[in-house]
């Protein structure tokens, strides 16, 4: 079983995010910067959070037409979901490998495309849950856990 | 060594001062894909790119860089100046190549190494 915070919410926060809004991209990760530094989460946590953040934030700009984010933290560590009405992954597992990349010659043009979105969530994350349903969405379950927590869990 | 010496260093152009102009440049990143330099970039890495679209800026802002240098004469579009200026991230700009702006920043006592 991968590793997932528990104990009650501390902090819950939610946020959304429009397809194709270029303009304002990033601006979830940089909201959910904010509050974890102002809540003095660790310096190295936020550092993946925001990795995580950045990376889910853009998948949902860049495929799907809308994406409900929220934050929690408690005791042991983050949780993030991002729940979209999307195209949906018709392969998770194909959508997962390291270089795979359905972008756009606009969006490789932007700087995205290399196909390791969703690997670095993977790698930076202590768990990941990806579920999609084509035609309907995808939803990512992410936790992080605080160092202190993840020395117990070991 | 402070982002401002290094512009006098490398004669870099300002097309944004933003407000890391006094921070101190701890190292660099080379990269024109946002998801290698959203993973690999660190806090105070001066960040050589190409790349001219505005999303360089929120991963700047994100990481805390120090600054971006677009090589090679890059010229940035109108929206990445307006971020760089709503996010207060320095911009800057050489006419060298990535590579020859590394040659010359590790000359400079700026390395890579983590
Ligand atoms: N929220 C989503 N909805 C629909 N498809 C998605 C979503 N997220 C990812 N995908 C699909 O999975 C592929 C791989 O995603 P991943 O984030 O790993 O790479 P990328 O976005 O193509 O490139 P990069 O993230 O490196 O810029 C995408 O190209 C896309 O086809
Ligand atoms: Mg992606």
């Amino acid at each position: 079983m991968a590793a997932s915070t528990h104990g009650p919410v501390l902090f819950r926060r939610s946020f959304k995010v429009v397809g194709s809004d270029f303009l304002n991209a990033g601006s979830v990760s940089k909201d959910i910067k904010k509050a974890l530094k102002q809540l003095n989460v660790d310096a190295e946590v936020i550092w993946r959070a925001l990795i995580v953040s950045y990376e889910a934030e853009m998948n949902a700009v860049l495929y799907a037409h809308e994406c409900d984010i929220t934050l929690e933290i408690s005791h042991s560590g983050i949780h993030l979901v991002f729940d979209d009405r999307g195209p949906g992954i018709p392969d998770i597992a194909l959508a997962m490998t390291e270089g795979f990349s359905t972008a756009t010659r606009e969006m490789r043009e932007r700087g995205f495309g290399a196909g390791l979105g969703l690997p670095n969530i993977k790698k930076t994350s202590d768990s990941l849950e990806v579920t999609s349903t084509v035609g309907k969405g995808t939803r990512l379950d992410i936790h992080i856990l605080f160092p202190q927590a993840q020395s117990k869990a070991a | 060594m402070r982002v401002r010496d290094l512009v006098t260093e490398l004669g870099l152009e300002v097309i944004h001062e933003g407000d890391h102009m006094d921070d101190p440049v701890e190292g660099g990143y080379v990269g024109d894909l946002l998801s290698d330099v959203i993973a690999s970039g660190r806090r105070n890495d001066v960040w050589l790119t190409i790349q001219s679209h505005e999303n360089i800026i929120a991963v700047a802002s994100l990481k805390d860089l120090a600054a971006i240098v677009l090589a090679k004469s890059t010229t940035p579009h109108d929206e990445t100046i307006l971020h760089a200026q709503r996010e207060g991230v320095t911009l800057l700009r050489s006419n060298l190549t990535s590579y020859q702006l590394v040659a010359r920043l590790a000359a400079l006592g700026v390395s890579g190494d983590r």
